[in-house]
């Protein structure tokens, strides 16, 4: 059976390039950086050349750049590190309705610790208002967190134009910047961010390896303790081969982007099309301000756990923001900030593309679903197909 | 996550359907999740479940649910239909994730709304 994987905003396959920078780092050169030996040394040298190409690819400096376990930690690690640190400043923290719950959890813990936290809606595209965010700044405002890109709608936020916000109100700005590397242009400067985070498993990179980025003369408090690592941000023995992983796949992802993102998008528009040619689909997410590689629809009258399981069936890996699926049993929060009724959020559809895809995979996507979603309709008591067939 | 029991429910869905002029007709939404269950049922003079359809909109466990507890009812008579629980519905079906357990309170809520409908038909017709 053909097997089409389109769930890369979830994670992507790593390059093949990345795999073999990486190798030699697990199996050769194992030194541990802090040593002071030739392996050490080596070992050093290769997360020094790592840290020199992510600052490349996002416009930075190497010294500005954290390596840390992932976007997640990247995220505590700026939210609580500049909310502890400022809190002399005050205690106000801005961030918006669709974030990862990487930031959303986070300042919902600092809410517990005393701060006080906005979180500002988006329109229904998913997407922040620059002025909603200008509106919610008090005297106490300390730190603004929005993300660059949505996960589940593919929205683009402005953040430069936030970015510019928070300057004029010498605020400090981060972004969780995980699903615009790659696909969309990322640099510190044009964007105005004091803190960005990355995680390299969504760029073909490897699993369990990220970087913040802190721009330099912005403090954070720490909460981990133990060695010097990482500007005794992030201490702990550095996992090299990850690190070298990160390196290569950042340099990888960022070189060739114009065209890669111009391949994906055709396919996007593809897909986005032939979806929409089913009876009662609506787009989710902008139109156009919109990732290269995501796609989302909600397909009425049929529930996204159901049409998971019958795509997985017929080899289709996606994913879908409908609350069966969410373990918790509520749907996805991005799409209730979006306005969407329970039952559209139900039947979500989010098919994300990767390097790897191709137009007889989108084809094909389109050829199976058609089918599933009759069948699946057919049998749900609230499509009005039934009653209108029974006639 | 799911076993081949529910799988092969979820993708052989056995008494989808509606009938015309059923005998009973039980409906049911989740609280938890949003989703809908429909039971409807035609019952002889024994009062043997002659037949028995169900339309769902839900997850993959609804669906195996919905479809496993059609099969159990069929044939049986109402008291035998009233005994039936959700867990002999998940046991039916080899088990279902924890996460997944209240999917099955849905088949087994929709039966008993069906059954009572039934009753207070028959309630009603008697009262004639
Ligand atoms: C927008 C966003 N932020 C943060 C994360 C967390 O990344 P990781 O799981 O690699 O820490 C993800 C990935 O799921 C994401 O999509
Ligand atoms: S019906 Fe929603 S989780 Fe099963």
């Amino acid at each position: 059976m053909r097997k089409v994987y389109l769930d890369n905003a979830a994670t992507t396959r790593m390059h093949e390039e990345v795999f073999a920078a990486m190798k030699p780092y697990l199996l050769e050169h194992y030194g541990n950086p802090s040593s002071i030996h030739s392996f050490g040394r080596q070992a050093r040298k290769a997360v020094e050349d790592a840290r020199e190409q992510v600052a490349a690819a996002l416009g930075a400096e190497p010294r500005e750049i954290v390596f840390t376990s992932g976007a997640t930690e990247a995220n505590n690690l700026a939210i609580r590190g500049i909310a502890r640190a400022q809190k002399n400043k005050g205690n106000h923290l801005i961030t918006s309705a669709v974030e990862h719950h990487a930031v959303l959890d986070t300042c919902k813990a600092l809410a517990k610790e005393g701060f006080t936290v906005t979180v500002v809606p988006v329109d229904e595209y998913g997407m922040v208002d620059p002025a909603a965010v200008e509106a919610a700044i008090t005297d106490q405002t300390i730190l603004v967190s929005i993300m660059l890109a949505n996960n589940e709608v593919g929205t683009i936020n402005p953040i430069a134009e936030i970015g510019e916000i928070c300057r004029k109100h010498n605020l400090i700005f981060h972004s969780d910047a995980v699903q615009g590397i790659g696909n969309i242009p990322v640099n510190v400067d044009n964007l105005k961010v004091d803190l960005l985070s990355l995680s390299a498993h969504k760029f073909y990179g490897p699993k369990g390896i990220g970087a913040l980025y802190v721009r330099k003369g912005t403090k954070l408090d720490v909460f981990n303790f133990g060695g010097v690592q990482e500007r005794k941000l992030r201490p702990g023995t550095e996992n090299v081969p990850a690190i070298v992983g990160l390196g290569k796949a950042i340099e990888l992802a960022t070189s060739d982007l114009e065209a890669e993102a111009a391949k994906l998008r055709v396919l996007r528009d593809k897909l986005i099309k032939g979806l929409l040619a089913i009876e009662a689909t609506k787009l989710n997410g902008h139109p156009e301000k919109r990732l290269p590689g995501n796609v989302n629809v909600s397909i009425q009258y049929i529930e996204g756990e159901s049409l998971l399981l019958s795509l997985d069936l017929k080899g289709v890996a996606a994913s879908s923001g409908s609350a069966c699926t969410s373990g918790s049993l509520d749907p996805s929060h991005v799409l209730m900030a979006m306005g969407l009724d329970h039952q559209t959020a139900h039947g979500s559809l989010r098919l994300t593309l990767g390097r790897d895809n191709t137009e007889e995979d989108v084809d094909y996507v389109l050829e199976v679903l058609p089918e599933i979603v009759e069948r699946l309709r057919a049998m749900s008591p609230i499509y009005t197909g039934n009653e209108i067939k029974r006639s | 996550m799911y076993t081949e029991k529910v799988m092969d429910h979820f993708t052989n869905p056995r008494n989808v359907g509606e009938i015309e002029n059923a005998d009973g007709i039980g409906e049911v939404g989740n609280m938890k999740c949003g989703d809908i269950m429909r039971i409807y049922l035609k019952v002889n003079e024994d009062d043997i479940i002659e037949d028995i359809k169900f339309r769902t909109f839900g997850c993959g466990a609804a669906i195996a649910t919905s479809s496993a507890i059609t099969e159990m009812v069929k044939g049986k008579t109402i008291a035998e239909a009233w005994e039936i629980s959700n867990i002999q519905v998940a046991e039916e079906l080899g088990g279902l994730p924890p996460s997944k357990m209240h999917c099955s309170n849905l088949a087994a809520d929709a039966l008993k709304n069906a059954l009572r409908d039934l009753e207070e038909k028959r309630a009603a017709q008697k009262t004639e």
